[in-house]
């Protein structure tokens, strides 16, 4: 995880010469979708210049107009949407004014194009092969059954698929995302364009395939001589692979530059803020602001906010591990012992999803527990929460054996121990108002008058740092990170001792998810809670956790405090982890 | 495969059973006496009605009468009619002329349905797509028999293009116009479907794919649109086909087709238990059979289904 694989790649690309015409020069862009409401612009007026040979990244969070800049440019706007200004020069040709016909001749042949979810981007019902060798007939690259076909496997061989001729004939759903991840890549690069627009092409992946395919995909491009547009959500990964960075904000580009220079300085309040929240980039875990009215402050987000973290780091730190010291001689709050979960599956015998794992979270500390997909840690989390039933082993709650807990007794438990799921999209109902969301826990579990419960939720509300308006709006009506809050308020409605939160944070943007990761810091000092964080993400473990285990084919690899994982990892498989955390490797000036 | 297509074939030996026991328990309940409605106003005399209800076993308890059936159609034999015709010759000559009329139907409901619907969907909102929905909105709200009457009306007698009624032998010139008039109903249906499917397709992450990879939209239209949007329809549509085979009463009522709802219909009139059982059979074996052909023609159209061996 050190500065090999950025330093010197940049340099040698960046030989750019003066006074060439650019490869892609984007002037003024305007681009609106048409509403009830009248044009809604997404896109308003973003400058974009890009050299042959070179890279350049598009950073923003959803909605930023980001991807919608780079389906402009090939003029695949979804629904509504259409330029309303502005020009976009490719080699001087403006492609806002080129008939449908000649931007036919221009995608694939001289733009390729790799999307963002590897899960939707192939028809399912064709096979690879006839996938890839319509781009190549398209494209006029062979012609004559055979060439195509050899020039089919050439392709997905150079994407990285090494049993290419082999699997020509699967269909996708045979595919694992990296592989098909590699089909997408393979077909975007089939007719050697001379741009590739890469929209988010490893954002669905786990880490170390992410690295992988980013590794190859920059190798690929620099041999070919490939110039990348690369949009992402993540800085640290856009610093990592590209030379040039342009900070998209609400459809406006607000900052634009070497990538070094604006990691390293930023300009713009927003960057500033981006910088300052991007996980990859933190290096220690977040303390507790010490009192509510700082993390009220949190819902602003500003930039001076982390500036006041890394003065008083050490102070901090030293506080924590005391406190961590105090805690060390309580009963644990959570005993995990020699867990088994074994999966029946029809037709192909048995699937061990966890084996032998052993864990304790001691009472008021954060237990990471990380993992790819597939490595069993989700079905940890179900076990804890009894959603699921252990094969074999002993989980001990409260000094409570699980598996002997029933009827009435686990009711109980339950209020003690609660959930927050990943999606906060799909885990509040959209029929109930925030209100009686929140509230439902108390009703369930026949807590209070209608007086004290409204009391609690209102409380609650102020908990989590939303304003208590919110009582009587809907979910569709919050943004991703309110409905966070939400799901964390309603966890917290019955005063639980023990959370468990399964990728909570990985399905927010950046500055959110940096606002979450700060109030659960805020929340645990205050109440004095209980973690189990489930994520795949080590870039979060670091600024959240107290300990760390590592899970592989559902064993745990290592596990040990933190900072001792991240200092000094024992297993390979932690370390190809630790790498893959995009910008790891990237030096802050600041 | 070959597995899973046996145990669904043993599955409906259970369904066959149950369904005959079913419907010939209700033909035997079915109030007033069949032989003497035989004779309608003449009253024959008691030796004679004997004879037949011994011919008929119609004198036996119900459960005797249904084992003997069983038994008969086992050895191959379906029984005679009261017409004194067997009801296997019945068979013989009235499932071809509903197989051609079904087959003529369902081809005319797929070429205009799915072109029709196809449409629509790829120029939603457009002025096509809006007539499109009024029709075939108002051909779902007409019942059959008024479209029946005003196709005879209009092509029949005023147009002269079609004979009004079905001749005899059930010429397939003939079956034409009944068999426009049975696909209007599933036409209708066909366009929302096929609209609605295009509509979400078209909108799906692998299209945009396929335009960025340099396909032209001609390409871009039968391969990666209406390929995907035809699974739904192409279920619909089997399903429909095993509807009409098992009979359109009334469409065959009013043009006089000899099929075999006009058939069945007379028979439950005359409450001939054999004869309407064996049709009965026949249509629930038809069923079954379609129904498991949609199933395999699923995994034809999807990859990503296959079934268990």
């Amino acid at each position: 995880m050190t500065e090999i694989v950025n330093g010197s790649n940049v340099q040698q690309r960046t030989a750019v010469d003066v006074g060439e015409r650019p490869l892609l020069e984007i002037k003024d862009l305007q681009v609106g979708f048409t509403t009830q409401d009248g044009l809604v612009k997404a896109v308003d007026g973003v400058n974009i210049t890009l050299y042959r040979g070179q890279s350049l990244a598009i950073v923003g969070e959803s909605g930023s107009g980001k991807s919608t800049t780079a389906h402009a440019i090939i003029n695949l706007l979804p629904g509504t949407g259409h330029v309303s200004g502005g020009q976009i020069l490719l080699d001087g040709q403006d492609l806002t004014k080129a008939s449908p016909r000649e931007m036919e001749g221009i995608r694939g042949r001289k733009i390729g194009f790799v999307p963002q979810d590897p899960m939707s981007n192939l028809n399912p019902v064709w096979s690879i092969g006839f996938q890839v060798e319509e781009a190549i007939k398209a494209n006029g690259i062979a012609t004559g059954r055979k060439e195509v076909k050899q020039r089919a496997i050439e392709v997905l061989k150079q994407a990285g698929l090494q049993d290419a001729d082999r699997r020509l004939k699967q269909f996708p759903h045979q595919f694992s995302g990296g592989m098909r991840q590699r089909v997408l890549i393979g077909m975007g690069l089939a007719a050697d364009p001379q741009l590739l627009i890469a929209d988010e092409p490893t954002s669905a992946l786990d880490v170390t395939v992410q690295r992988v395919i980013l590794d190859h995909l920059e190798s690929l491009t620099r041999e070919l001589g490939t110039t990348l547009l690369f949009i992402t959500h993540d800085l640290g990964l856009a610093a990592e692979r590209a030379e040039q960075l342009v900070v998209m904000y609400k459809g406006k580009v607000v900052e634009s530059g070497p990538s070094a220079q604006i990691l390293q300085n930023p300009q713009h309040p927003y960057t500033q803020r981006l910088v300052a929240a991007a996980p990859s980039l933190a290096s220690r875990r977040i303390q507790a602001s010490g009192s509510i009215a700082a993390a009220e402050s949190s819902m602003a987000a500003d930039a001076s906010d982390a500036a006041g973290d890394t003065i008083d780091l050490i102070a901090t730190a030293e506080a924590r591990a005391e406190a961590l010291a105090a805690v060390a001689s309580a009963p644990p709050a959570i005993i995990v012992e020699d867990l088994t979960k074994v999966f029946k599956i029809r037709g192909s015998g048995e699937f061990t999803a966890v084996d032998n794992v052993s864990f304790q979270i001691p009472k008021g500390t954060t237990m990471a527990l990380v993992g790819e997909s597939g490595s069993g840690k989700s079905t940890v989390a179900k076990m804890l929460l009894k959603l699921e039933d252990a094969t074999s082993g002993k989980i001990v709650v409260g000094g409570k054996d699980l598996a002997s807990v029933t009827g009435k007794e686990l009711f109980n438990l339950r209020s003690r121990m609660q959930p927050v799921f990943q999606d906060p999209y799909g885990s509040l109902n959209p029929l109930r108002n925030i209100g009686n969301t929140i509230a439902e826990p108390l009703h369930t579990h026949k807590v209070g008058t209608k007086a004290t419960r409204r009391a609690r939720v209102l409380e609650l509300l102020d908990q989590v740092s939303l304003p208590r308006t919110l009582v009587s709006r809907y979910p569709n009506e919050l943004s991703g990170g309110q409905r966070q809050r939400i799901a964390i308020a309603r966890a917290l409605a019955l005063k639980p001792e023990i959370l468990v939160l399964d990728e909570a944070v990985s399905a927010l943007d950046v500055l959110v998810q940096a606002q979450i990761l700060r109030l659960l810091a805020d929340l645990q000092a205050e109440l004095g809670l209980t973690y189990l964080f489930i994520t795949h993400d080590l870039a979060v473990v670091r600024v959240i956790a107290d300990h760390v285990s590592v899970m592989q084919r559902g064993r745990i690899v290592e596990s040990a405090t933190t900072d001792e994982v991240f200092d000094n990892p024992k297993e390979q498989y932690t370390r190809d982890l630790l790498a893959a955390i995009p910008g790891a490797g990237i030096e802050l000036g600041a | 495969m070959a597995g899973y297509i046996v145990r669904r074939l043993l599955q409906a030996i259970p369904v066959l059973l149950g369904t005959t026991f079913l419907i010939y328990y209700m033909v035997f309940a079915m109030p007033g006496d069949p032989i003497v409605a035989l004779f309608g106003d003449k009253t024959p005399p008691p030796q004679v009605l004997d004879q037949l209800r011994e011919r008929y076993h119609l004198d036996q308890p119900f459960i005797v009468q249904y084992l003997i059936f069983l038994g008969n159609i086992f050895r191959g034999d379906l029984g005679t009619s009261f017409s004194g015709q067997p009801v296997s010759e019945i068979l013989a000559t009235t499932f071809p002329v509903t197989l051609r009329l079904a087959v003529i139907a369902v081809f005319f409901e797929m070429v205009f349905g799915i072109s029709v619907g196809l449409i629509s969907g790829l120029r939603k909102g457009g002025i096509f797509d809006a007539s499109a929905l009024v029709v075939s909105l108002i051909l779902i709200s007409l019942p059959i028999f008024v479209v029946a009457f005003v196709a005879q009306y209009i092509f029949g007698i005023q147009l002269g293009w079609f004979r009004t009624t079905v001749g005899p032998g059930a010429p397939t010139q003939d079956l034409i116009l009944p068999a426009l008039v049975l696909a209007t109903i599933s036409f209708a249906q066909i366009v929302r479907l096929t609209r609605a499917s295009v509509i979400d397709t078209d909108t799906q992450d692998f299209v945009r794919t396929a335009a960025s990879k340099g396909l032209s939209r001609t390409r871009i239209v039968p391969v990666h649109i209406l390929r995907n949007s035809l699974i739904p329809v192409v279920t619909y549509l089997a399903v429909d086909f095993g509807v009409l085979m098992v009979g359109a009463t009334v469409t065959e009522g009013i043009f006089n087709v000899p099929g075999v709802g006009r058939t069945l219909y007379q028979a439950i009139i005359r409450g001939e238990g054999p004869t309407v059982v064996s049709f009965v059979t026949v249509m629930v074996l038809i069923y079954l059979v379609v129904n498991l052909l949609v199933d395999l023609l699923y995994a034809v159209l999807d990859p990503r289904i296959r079934y268990a061996k």
